[in-house]
């Protein structure tokens, strides 16, 4: 069970990590999407 | 209920017959009219019958047949705003906008209608009757059949039947796709369950986590996907043992124990389906995460209407390809939702001591010897070389 519980706790560490790795990389929509000229902040 | 099914089908019949006479209708109809559309074209659509819109299509107006600059209208160029709108609705003028994106020029597409009503009827109810049905299903066969129990008894002794990096991969792809699956219907249900119930704001906020984990938990399924096809491809390759496994429908009914090796045929059915629905759910979903940037639809189209001589439809817009996607996405998800309700359960509540397997690592011997003999015996030859 103690694998069964690491494995959980693993996946919600990597589903952080690939949030802040994917919109580090400019991967939003907002971004993908908009022209330059677009101020999005 | 007799007379309300043959009326449906009376009324599904007619409407198919009389289709054609509708555009028959229409043509003639539209002489008078000077080629707008009319009544006969509304109702056609309304009622989801193909109708060919070329004469509103290809009717954009004519700059030759302008009228002079000082003349009423004179400066539009022999195009009305009403030709303008029409070349917007149907993608057919050269627009200019400041967004970026293979998308961002289709300011009208009328396909997204079809994808909403499959969405809120078809999916749904694939969803609905589906996951409800296998449930209903598997309860029945528990109160029916009973728990399958060890024959004799439980040993005492174990066997390692799983190692732990094993186990913590096929975790973190249940894991991850029992929260893909729930926030997956969550999305799905909204607005159907979830706004009547709890309303709007709830909805909303429901929807962003959902989407939010959706969007992220996906890469720990995607690559522990790919570390079970590792781990286990070689001993899911299929041989005549399983057509044995097979023909005894796997002593699930009765009480025979066919042989098997470490997996047995049920179980290299859920391994295949689980990687070939889960490589197809994978790649729909990236396209979805990336949206606009990897249409699949219309090459995969043309594809199977070079082999097939089918008339699939293979010059889609950006939008199309993302609804094909969703819809996609949809049906394979629920079609794997729905066999992996069926291998909780007999992981699960369903055998005893199968959880052992996936839970500690360490199953009973004499639950192994039921269910994975030739397994238990490659595995003790090993041991005793290893023990000389």
């Amino acid at each position: 069970m103690k694998t069964m519980f690491t494995a959980f706790a693993a996946t919600i560490v990597l589903s952080f990590a690939a949030y802040y790795i994917m919109s580090g990389m400019g991967f939003s929509s907002a971004e993908m999407q908009s022209a330059p000229s677009v101020r999005l902040n | 209920m007799k007379i309300q099914v043959i009326g449906s089908f009376l009324v599904a019949v007619l409407t198919l017959a009389i289709a054609p006479s509708y555009a028959e209708q229409s043509d003639g109809q539209r002489a008078s009219t000077g080629g707008a559309q009319t009544l006969q074209d509304v109702l056609a659509r309304q009622k989801g019958i193909e109708v060919d819109e070329s004469f509103r299509r290809e009717n954009l107006g004519d700059p030759d047949k302008a009228q002079s600059i000082n003349n009423m209208l004179g400066t539009q160029g022999g195009i009305s705003n009403a030709d303008v709108y029409r070349g917007i609705r149907y993608s057919e003028v050269d627009i200019k906008v400041s967004n970026s994106g293979p998308a961002a020029d289709v300011l009208v597409q009328d396909g997204g209608i079809s994808w909403l009503i499959t969405r809120a009827t078809s999916i749904r109810g694939y969803a609905g009757y589906g996951i409800g049905g296998i449930l209903v299903a598997l309860i029945a066969f528990y109160f029916t059949r009973g728990r399958m129990t060890i024959e004799g008894g439980p040993s005492g002794q174990t066997i390692e039947r799983f190692k732990s990096f094993e186990r913590f991969g096929h975790w973190c792809l249940a894991g991850s796709f029992i929260m893909l699956s729930a926030t997956g219907l969550l999305l799905l249900f909204g607005r159907a369950i979830l706004i009547p119930v709890f309303g709007h704001e709830a909805n909303a906020a429901i929807a962003t986590f959902s989407i939010w984990v959706h969007n992220n938990i996906a890469w720990v399924f995607m690559g522990s996907l790919v570390a079970i096809f590792l781990m286990w491809v070689a001993h899911n390759i299929p041989n005549k043992l399983d057509w044995d496994w097979l023909k005894q429908g796997g002593g699930i009914i009765g009480n025979a124990h066919p042989s098997a090796q470490k997996f047995n045929a049920g179980q290299k059915i859920i391994f295949w389906m689980t990687i070939i629905m889960g490589a197809s759910v994978s790649v729909s979903g990236l396209s979805l995460l990336f949206p606009f940037q990897m249409p699949m639809f219309a090459e995969t189209f043309a594809l199977i209407n070079a082999v097939t001589g089918s008339a699939l439809p293979a010059e889609l817009l950006p939008h199309e390809e993302m609804q094909l996607s969703h819809l996609w996405h949809a049906i394979v998800a629920i079609t794997m939702i729905i066999a992996i309700v069926a291998h909780i359960y007999i992981g699960s509540v369903g055998m005893e001591g199968a959880f052992d397997a996936m839970g500690s690592g360490q199953v009973d011997l004499e639950w192994a010897r039921q269910h994975h003999d030739l397994w238990v015996e490659e595995e003790q030859a090993k041991a005793g070389q290893a023990g000389r």
